[in-house]
């Protein structure tokens, strides 16, 4: 991807421990590990793993959204040479439902299917052709039943059929007197922003190998988010203890928070469990469509309040986010989406009210930006309404009402750590505009409709948006988060080998490249080799939230930091001479001048030194259920977007001219990391603006794969300018910040806005449809 | 052709971008495929008709019909461009489109513009189909169980062609509605193409008529007035400018280079009624790619747009 404009800048922070022989180390744009495998084929992807002798595992999933299911006869099935089993309901050992944060997702469906392509069955085979003609061949006897798919009157808590009567969970903050600050206000506006359903949309398709093992227990190679979380799923539904349980990271094809729910897991562990067989298994991709939980569809009514000078004096929400048929983490998706509904501003009078409820739509649960994503849309949408009404340029309003350090938030919480709303606006406002177009001598791929070839300048008019987002980094409201590392250095051909051992799973962000740079940064070490990822070592916790790199970091950190006192300590009684005038740097023990005393090979010989680490970020605590007030989160993080778009009013589509960024990274860890997560954040937030959507009706997709639900490509793509601030953060290791989420947020409202401001259109929906952006009225047809 | 007509049940696979998408997804699981690859001589192109037609091979890429015939066949080679990526159209070919007969298929607009024709051949001998006649139905065409496409012949343009595809992303997408507009200068006819917006491709026949009439009236009128943009070359072929026998095949693309944006000589007014009956012309369905209201609409700009661009090519040619 392009990257122009003004350069990133990175401020030289020496870490605690730099030497100068340090390479690659802490805040360098080191190499991925991954990276030449990953781009010469030869990385093993989880539907890559083979084992010999393996069988294929093949679920069978419901055609209906919401049917009871009178019988399920699987003996044609069972008939069909080369399949070694077919299971169903009747067959699971423990519990019959999983599921992340509530027990309530059947493992095989049981009484009735809530959601099409809910898992009924799964067959092994010797080939995935057989096992696929016996799905055909099992016989479920289903009595269909009308499905329940609208939010609005399952959030009433009425409807029969479905959990709770539909509502998932109820919402309140109360910040402020809102009555009061209406009544006081100048101008309010309202306005009601849809979101659509946004899926993932990762690569690598959900796939697994199981492999029995001779003591009863099983071993499940699997891409994931959350090693620790999943094998306590697992083992509850297998009815195994955990340490018969084991669990290893496969090569993972991006996630998106698609991977924190289960999904071949228990199935393929169950199957080789029975067949005493390895089993593979791996979803097509129209089947992970149905296979993963997608981004929760939202309806927002906002309602903002403003003095005349344009400072916000009352921030009014009410968001409803579809769950669908099972809770996944909906109950903590709207909680995250109420906290930030009100904005990066400061607002005094606040009141959120969110529900996140159960109907017969696919299943909903996290993606990146958490709820934040659908609040940010939606408050962004508004803003540029109010601007609109008081007659102000956006960006000033923005910055008039921008959250600093020290201003509560509608949970009361005040903020803490930098805040720097204003600089990165600052930023946006400076930046230079992209050069206008010229359509006549631009090659077609710059134009909207690309090499369609639909315009040579005609109906094209440009737009420019802006929008802020901001959101909490790390699990909030009480959790007892833990991450533990295991750092073991040994000598190698006289050479110091640093081994980093921690399971926070590497979906493609680049944590394995911040293992190795943390020890490279505090042992001086060359050379560094990564464990795979696993359960034998405690827990990480999920890669989301944007917290691996903080949690990761402070425990590779806090166990070299273990290493390096006891290497010390040995040179100490080697050398006869106290530890504390010792410096470790690399292959050399040196005192504080610098001079060479011994030599780390000498002090260590065969031995090896090893220390884990538990790493846990300060306490934090849930809000109150009545007024949503509590000092929930351990940070914050900062982005804002300015989007620059070309559109044909007259087709309605859509080229994206520039998309800037600035955002607030505490320290950029590794500076090519986070340039790639700005841009693809951006550009999922891009997608989501203009082109991806799940088309649901009645509870059925009807654009399950990649030729009907588009991604954006290098075409829909533009040159993405970036300002990374580096602030750093007082609470975290090195001062980081969470970098993955907040490039989402702002994204998707900054082109709207700019689809707004080039088209003079209300655009109450996104994504936008070609047909949503036409403006002129056709004489021919009379469109609108 | 012996293999075709003994396993009728056989998908014929070439560059596999479309069959191979149907069996992945479980929707099509062929009993046989026969292997068109090693079919010799039909990766090529050749002119004949006294060069006035292209023959195109059954086997010859996207990517080779963009960088060999984009001179004699443009709005062909611009349908080619917008499919989907640089693998794809390393891999599929026309006769694959032609066989697969989908309505959304990016060069059957193209085709039916140009009137081309589909060579197809069994045991039973070879025959011409004229593409007015090829395709019947959705995802249905004239072709025979037995019968395999050898090559696609297209009239070599005489005068300005273009193409243009709406979609919800700039590249790499299903039409949601595509046009094709040929104006064959020799002949003084004009052809049109619809894709995406009826069960099978469509031709927009009172377009084309009212296109005819308006271009043959404005060649009297311009005539009379002697040093008008025609040349006597036309005239005695009864044509509207000059005929292609002497031009150089194998030009740069025109698509995609800057344009002036003149307003044409026959105006606006026709343009507009020109879009309205090419969108009269569709019977467009909803569907998950877009409705059939805006499919009428995008069209009726596309017709107007094709139609202003080809006539500033005519009067920059005259």
């Amino acid at each position: 991807m392009t990257v122009t404009g003004p350069t990133m800048t990175v401020t030289e922070t020496p870490t605690r421990t730099a030497t100068p022989s340090v390479v690659d180390g802490v805040g360098a744009s080191a190499a991925r590990p991954d990276g030449l495998p990953k781009v010469d084929g030869s990385f093993i992807y989880s539907s890559d793993e083979y084992h010999d002798g393996s069988l294929w595992g093949v679920t069978l999933r419901s055609p209906h959204p919401r049917a009871r299911i009178l019988g399920i006869d699987t003996s044609q099935a069972e008939g069909l040479d080369g399949v070694r089993c077919v299971l169903t309901h009747r067959d699971v050992p423990g519990s019959r439902t999983y599921g992340m944060k509530v027990y309530d997702q059947p493992v095989l469906a049981f009484d009735e299917v809530r959601y099409q392509g809910e898992p009924v069955a799964v067959v092994a085979a010797t080939h995935p052709e057989i096992a696929r003609r016996a799905c055909d061949l099992i016989v479920v006897d289903y009595e269909e039943l009308v499905p329940d798919t609208d939010p609005e009157m399952s959030l009433t808590g009425q409807v029969e059929g479905l959990f709770g009567g539909g509502l998932a969970r109820h919402i309140k903050i109360r910040h402020g007197d809102v009555g009061a600050a209406r009544a006081a206000a100048d101008v309010v506006i309202e306005g009601r922003y849809e979101l659509g359903t946004q899926d993932p949309a990762f690569l690598g398709p959900e796939s697994g190998l199981a492999v029995p093992l001779g003591d009863g227990g099983v071993e499940l190679y699997v891409s994931c988010q959350n090693l620790h979380l999943d094998q306590q799923q697992v083992a509850d539904c297998l009815d195994l203890p955990l340490d018969k349980v084991r669990l290893v990271l496969s090569g993972v094809g991006g996630a998106f928070g698609g991977k924190e729910d289960l999904n071949v897991h228990i199935h393929a562990c169950m199957l080789a469990l029975r067949t005493a067989r390895p089993v593979r298994m791996v979803y097509s991709r129209e089947e992970s469509f149905f296979g993963h939980v997608h981004r929760h569809p939202a309806i927002a009514d906002i309602e903002l309040g403003a003095s005349r000078d344009g400072r916000l004096v009352f921030s009014k929400v009410r968001l409803v986010l579809d769950g669908g048929a099972y809770t996944s983490t909906s109950q903590v998706v709207i909680a995250n989406g109420c906290y930030f509904a009100a904005g990066a501003y400061d607002v005094a009078n606040v009141e959120i009210d969110g529900f996140a409820t159960y109907t017969n739509n696919p299943p909903c649960g996290a993606m990146r930006g958490f709820g934040a994503v659908q609040s940010c849309y939606a408050i962004e949408s508004a803003m540029d309404r109010l601007a609109a009404a008081l007659d102000m340029h956006p960006l000033e309003l923005r910055m008039r009402n921008a959250i600093s350090e020290g201003d509560l938030l509608p949970t009361g919480q005040p903020v803490d750590g930098p805040a720097p709303v204003q600089e990165i606006l600052a930023y946006l406002r400076d930046l230079p505009l992209p050069p206008d177009a010229d359509h006549e001598a631009a090659d077609m791929r710059a134009r909207p409709g690309g090499v369609g070839n639909v315009t040579r300048g005609e109906g094209i008019r440009r737009g420019v948006g802006y929008a802020l987002g901001m959101k909490a980094i790390g699990f909030s409201g009480g959790m007892d988060d833990t991450c533990t590392a295991r750092v073991t250095v040994w000598i190698r051909d006289g050479e110091p080998v640093a081994e980093v051992y921690c399971a926070g799973p590497e979906l493609g962000q680049g944590v394995v490249t911040l293992e190795a740079q943390i020890a490279r940064s505090e042992l001086g070490v060359r050379t560094v080799e990564l464990r795979d990822k696993d359960t034998d070592i405690e827990e990480s916790g999920a890669s989301s939230a944007s917290r691996q790199s903080w949690m990761t970091a402070g425990a590779v950190a806090g166990a070299c930091g273990l290493v390096r006192d006891e290497i010390l300590a040995r040179a100490a009684a080697y050398l006869g001479r106290p530890a504390a005038g010792l410096v470790l740097d690399g292959r050399e023990i040196r005192d504080q001048d610098g001079q060479r005393l011994v030599s780390v090979a000498d002090v260590l010989g065969p031995e090896s030194v090893s220390h884990p680490f538990t790493y846990r970020h300060r306490p934090t605590e849930p809000v109150d259920p009545e007024r949503g007030q509590g000092n929930a989160h351990i940070a914050f993080a900062y982005a804002a977007h300015r989007a620059v778009v070309d559109v044909d009013i007259e087709l309605g589509l859509v080229r994206v001219v520039e998309m800037a960024t600035a955002q607030d990274v505490g320290k950029a860890m590794n500076p090519a990391g986070v340039e790639g997560q700005i841009e693809g954040g951006t550009v999922q937030g891009l997608g989501l603006a203009v082109m991806e959507e799940l088309q649901i009706t009645g509870g059925r997709i009807r654009n399950p794969s990649f030729t009907d639900y588009l991604i954006p490509t290098m075409l829909d793509v533009p040159p993405m300018p970036m300002k990374i601030f580096e602030f750093p953060h007082p609470d975290s290791p090195y001062g980081l910040n969470g970098v993955g989420e907040p490039p989402n947020l702002s994204s998707t409202p900054a082109v709207l806005n700019a689809l707004r401001n080039a088209t003079g259109l209300e655009l109450p929906r996104a994504p936008v449809r070609p047909s949503d952006l036409v403006v002129e009225p056709s004489v021919q047809t009379g469109i609108a | 052709m012996l293999l075709r007509s003994q396993y009728p049940d056989a998908s014929p696979i070439c560059g596999g971008t479309d069959l191979m998408v149907d069996v992945n997804f479980g929707r099509a699981r062929p009993p046989t495929l026969l292997d068109l690859t090693s079919v010799e001589d039909i990766d090529s192109w050749e002119l004949i008709d006294d060069g006035r037609t292209v023959r195109i091979g059954a086997g010859m890429s996207y990517t080779r019909i963009i960088d060999e015939v984009s001179g004699p066949c443009p709005a062909l080679a611009q349908a080619a461009r917008t499919i989907g990526s640089p693998q794809i159209r390393n891999r599929g070919t026309v006769a694959g489109n032609l066989a697969t007969a989908s309505p959304a298929g990016d060069s059957h607009p193209a085709l039916l513009a140009c009137w081309a024709q589909v060579e197809v051949e069994s045991v039973r001998g070879p025959r011409l189909i004229d593409i007015d006649d090829f395709f019947v139905g959705p995802k249905r065409s004239a072709l025979e169980p037995d019968e395999l496409i050898r090559a696609v012949r297209v009239p070599a343009a005489t005068g300005p062609q273009q193409f243009a595809k709406v979609g919800p992303r700039n590249a790499m997408v299903i039409a949601t509605v595509s046009f094709a507009l040929n104006l064959d200068a020799a002949a003084g006819r004009v052809g049109t193409g619809i894709g995406s917006a009826g069960p099978t491709p469509l031709r927009a026949r009172a377009a084309e008529q009212m296109l005819e009439d308006v271009l043959a009236d404005r060649q009297t009128s311009a005539t009379q007035e002697a040093g008008g943009w025609q040349t006597s070359a036309t005239q005695k072929a009864g044509g509207w400018r000059r005929g292609t026998a002497d031009r150089q095949w194998g030009e740069a693309p025109s698509v995609g280079r800057p344009r002036r944006q003149d307003p044409p000589a026959v105006g606006d007014r026709v343009a507009r009624e020109f879009g309205a009956l090419v969108a009269e012309a569709a019977s467009p369905i909803d569907d998950v790619r877009g409705s059939a209201q805006y499919r009428r609409h995008a069209l009726s700009v596309l017709a107007r747009r094709c139609l202003n661009w080809a006539l500033a090519d005519l009067e920059a040619d005259a």
